[in-house]
């Protein structure tokens, strides 16, 4: 009875039946705060407390979903391709402004992390918060950060980003689309691009590509420091 | 639909053999991800092969993120502990990620195209 209930199919039924209950509640309430991803992950904790299952167990059992972020990154690839189109003319600008962000970030989290006394397995976990999470992932776990840290913590960079984003770029004076959806895309990755998508087809079109141009930026720049500092 | 999958993996392998190339400081799927990239840009893949796989995967991946984000589980102790920081530096870098991307990208484009219907 054990067996079935850790078994690879339950475990997966878990995670995409929790996913599921989470779209409908999303679909219901609209609001932010249900994000399908954020009710998945507090009924597959809430099950696996109440069945007594241990998180090694867990993991083993959801191992093809873990496999399958691979070539979701590799299906990104495409995605940047079909985007690139809005990019003509822009290159100096789109790559620029994604780089500046891309060092804001990382910078960002060293001087913070450093200021409150972190130690390097957080800052690792924090360091690629801005990018989509199946790249965010790796780069937590190459860089010696905990997937698990880093997976909260992207997905709470992506609620920031959307829910004041619009406001901040507001008050900020940066009114031109493509400036605000390359900032919303690259800040906060999908999330981010969702709302900017709100805003208009030309934001949500030039943050859809940010996606990708961030995740590039970051992981070149986390190789960097990884080679300067090991 | 199986000349997509063949592709993706395809690509996946390739990034993957370049990762470990180059002793692994660039993920495997990033590598692939970037050749899938070059490989279109150059006409050498066509786009419509690889387009229903790809928009398979990224318009449902959000299911993926799940079991890492219940590793929370496992590292309660860690988050509890220094759950000020990792807010702080949350909203905050994300701010300043948003706003300097946002003034670089706004500057840069006025200056380089001045004469530009959307600007």
């Amino acid at each position: 009875m054990n067996n079935i209930i850790t078994s690879t199919t339950a475990m997966l039924l878990l995670v995409v039946g929790s996913y599921f209950i989470g779209t409908l509640l999303y679909r219901k309430l609209r609001s932010a705060w249900v994000h399908p991803v954020a009710v998945g992950m507090v009924l597959v904790i809430a099950t696996l407390l109440l069945l007594d299952i241990d998180y090694e167990t867990f993991r083993q059992g959801t191992a093809f979903l873990d496999f399958l972020l691979g070539p979701t990154v590799v299906a990104l690839g495409y995605l940047l391709y079909e985007q690139m189109a809005h990019l003509r003319g822009r290159e100096t600008a789109i790559f620029a402004a994604t780089l500046v962000g891309g060092i804001v970030g990382i910078a960002g989290v060293w001087g913070m992390g450093l200021l409150f006394g972190l130690d390097e397995t957080l800052i690792a976990s924090l360091q690629p918060k801005s990018a989509t999470m199946p790249i965010a992932l790796p780069l937590s776990e190459q860089s010696g950060g905990l997937q698990s840290v880093t997976a909260i913590v992207v997905f709470f960079t992506g609620l920031t980003g959307s829910l004041v984003g619009p406001w901040v770029l507001d008050k900020c004076g940066i009114t031109h689309p493509i400036a605000r959806g390359l900032a919303l895309g690259s800040a906060s990755h999908g999330i981010g691009t969702s709302r900017a998508i709100e805003l208009g087809a030309l934001e949500g079109a030039v943050s859809g590509l940010a996606i990708g141009l961030t995740g590039v930026t970051l992981s070149l720049l986390i190789a960097l420091i990884e080679w300067v500092i090991g | 639909m199986i000349k997509g999958i063949s592709l993706i993996l395809l690509f996946y392998f390739l990034g993957s053999l370049i990762s470990h190339l180059i002793g692994g400081f660039i993920p495997g799927s990033v590598c692939g991800m970037l050749l899938l990239f070059i490989a279109l840009g150059m006409k050498i893949v066509n786009p419509e092969s690889v387009r229903n796989v790809s928009l398979a995967l990224t318009r449902n991946m959000a299911v993926l993120f799940i079991p890492a984000g219940v590793g929370i589980m496992a590292h309660y102790g860690l988050i509890a502990e220094h759950w000020i920081a990792i807010v702080a530096i949350t909203v905050v870098v994300t701010l300043l990620v948003l706003v300097s991307v946002g003034a670089t990208a706004q500057y840069l484009n006025k200056r380089f195209n001045n004469n530009d219907s959307d600007n």
